[in-house]
């Protein structure tokens, strides 16, 4: 089967951002999704500690200690950007004025569940951060992940086994397979990479899988 | 004479008593007051409830007061970035109440503290485990869950210029949860890079006005930039 590495996966998820979005990116993969949205489109990221504007890594002799990103990594702030406080910085999602986020997930279901703040391993302890609050306030939920766990396991299912961030909010799972749309008919293929067939896909997916259009 | 000024770091945290509950700004090592944490560590006040972004990483700053176990409990969003280390220890261990917060709820509960409001209903968190046992609504057709104000006895903030009135400016993405903080505790101390003539921070700039600050206090020595 043909997987995506990291990279070409980033790079399909910004194929659909479109020109003028604001977004916000989740740490870990998403982070990498702001590298490879065309230069043609203008995009404003957000990040959730407080920064509208994020611009790329900054050179070494110009970091600022207090400018990071969401993920704790230094950035620097485009023209035109600017800072808030946090509670505007939830305003912004809550308030339905952010257009995309595109978050990580340990599992995903049928019904666009998400499930990515915690396990059922009561030692690890849980972290949540900003994740309930872009799941219920950006405009469209983007899950970027993998298709499987390490150990092969699906992580598409009918219902999550992990606790939820929030109930029947995912739009669109892009994997290292498949596009999927989480849609009112249930889960639809939109786009299977490589030689993948929907039969090999399903089999690696705990949830029925509907045939692209 | 309105005059704010604290002599010093260690003056500025001497009354902070056992058990307070105490907020502490930044978002990770961003915008953290990490000489306020330090003299707080060395003042040794005990059973301290800590309400903050992240529950600090290595040796420094919350981490610190988590090692020397002045900690009992821990409010924050994300307690386990990486080198967390202090915290997972005691969490494992069970030595550390974790209340587990979505940052923008932790963030709306600061505020609503601040401006006097007994909770919000909020979206976040609706239908999760972050919600059991807490009141829920149906407005307009959605599901809300009550979340109650968070107000601190004490509040640790990092600013960047400071005037003698408690006027407060921050730099870049370290503002983060300062300025709610700076509003929701019975006394809020500063600590600042720069403290400037009162009438010398353009009035329009302001971000945090110096009625919601109890005590301005200059870094001792300059901090050293993480990178």
């Amino acid at each position: 089967m043909m997987r995506l590495s990291t990279d070409e996966m980033a790079r399909r998820v910004a194929q659909d951002i479109p020109d003028g979005a604001y977004v916000n990116l989740g740490i870990g993969m998403p982070t990498s999704v702001s590298n490879y949205v065309s230069d043609y489109k203008q995009v404003i990221y957000q990040s959730e500690n407080g920064i509208l504007g994020v611009g790329p890594a900054p050179e070494p002799d110009k970091i600022d200690p207090d400018l990071i990103n969401a993920g704790k990594q230094y950035v620097t702030l485009l023209k035109g950007g600017c800072y808030f406080d946090n509670a505007e910085s939830f305003a912004m999602m809550r308030g339905g004025h952010l257009d995309i986020a595109v978050l990580g997930a340990f599992q995903v279901s049928a019904t666009g569940d998400l499930a990515n703040w915690a396990t059922n391993n009561d030692k690890f302890p849980p972290a949540v951060g900003g994740a309930m609050d872009l799941a219920v306030g950006a405009k469209q939920l983007f899950v970027l992940m993998r298709h499987t766990t390490k150990t092969g396991e699906p992580k598409i299912l009918e219902q999550c086994e992990y606790p939820l961030t929030g109930a029947g909010v995912v739009k669109c799972i892009y994997t290292d397979l498949a596009v999927i749309d989480v849609t009112d008919e249930g889960l639809r293929v939109r786009e299977l990479y490589g030689d993948n067939t929907l039969a090999e896909v399903q089999a690696l997916t705990a949830a029925p899988l509907l045939p692209p259009l | 004479m309105i005059n704010k000024i604290c002599e010093s770091l260690r003056a500025a945290v001497a009354d902070i008593e056992d058990g307070s509950v105490v907020m502490i700004g930044g978002f990770g090592n961003s915008g953290i007051p990490m000489q306020l944490i330090e003299a707080l560590r060395l003042h040794g006040a005990r059973e301290l409830t800590i309400i903050s972004n992240n529950a600090g990483t290595a040796e420094e700053g919350i981490a610190s007061l988590l090692r020397d176990r002045l900690v009992r409990k821990i409010v924050c969003s994300f307690p386990r970035s990486s080198g967390s280390i202090w915290f997972e220890r005691l969490y494992e261990e069970g030595e550390i109440e974790l209340e587990l917060v979505p940052q923008g709820t932790l963030a709306e509960r600061i505020r609503a503290a601040g401006a006097g409001l007994g909770g919000v209903y909020t979206l976040t968190g609706y239908g999760t485990r972050l919600a059991d046992g807490k009141e829920t609504k149906m407005i307009n057709g959605k599901g809300y869950v009550l979340e109650t104000a968070m107000p601190a006895d004490v509040a640790l903030i990092k600013a960047d210029r400071a005037d003698a009135w408690g006027n407060l400016v921050y730099n870049t993405a370290g503002r983060n949860f300062n300025p709610i903080m700076a509003t929701a505790a019975r006394t809020t101390i500063a600590e600042v890079k720069t403290i400037v003539g009162v009438g010398d921070l353009d009035p329009e700039c302001i971000v945090t006005p110096g009625i919601f600050v109890d005590r301005v206090v200059a870094q001792e020595v300059q901090q050293h930039d993480a990178a």
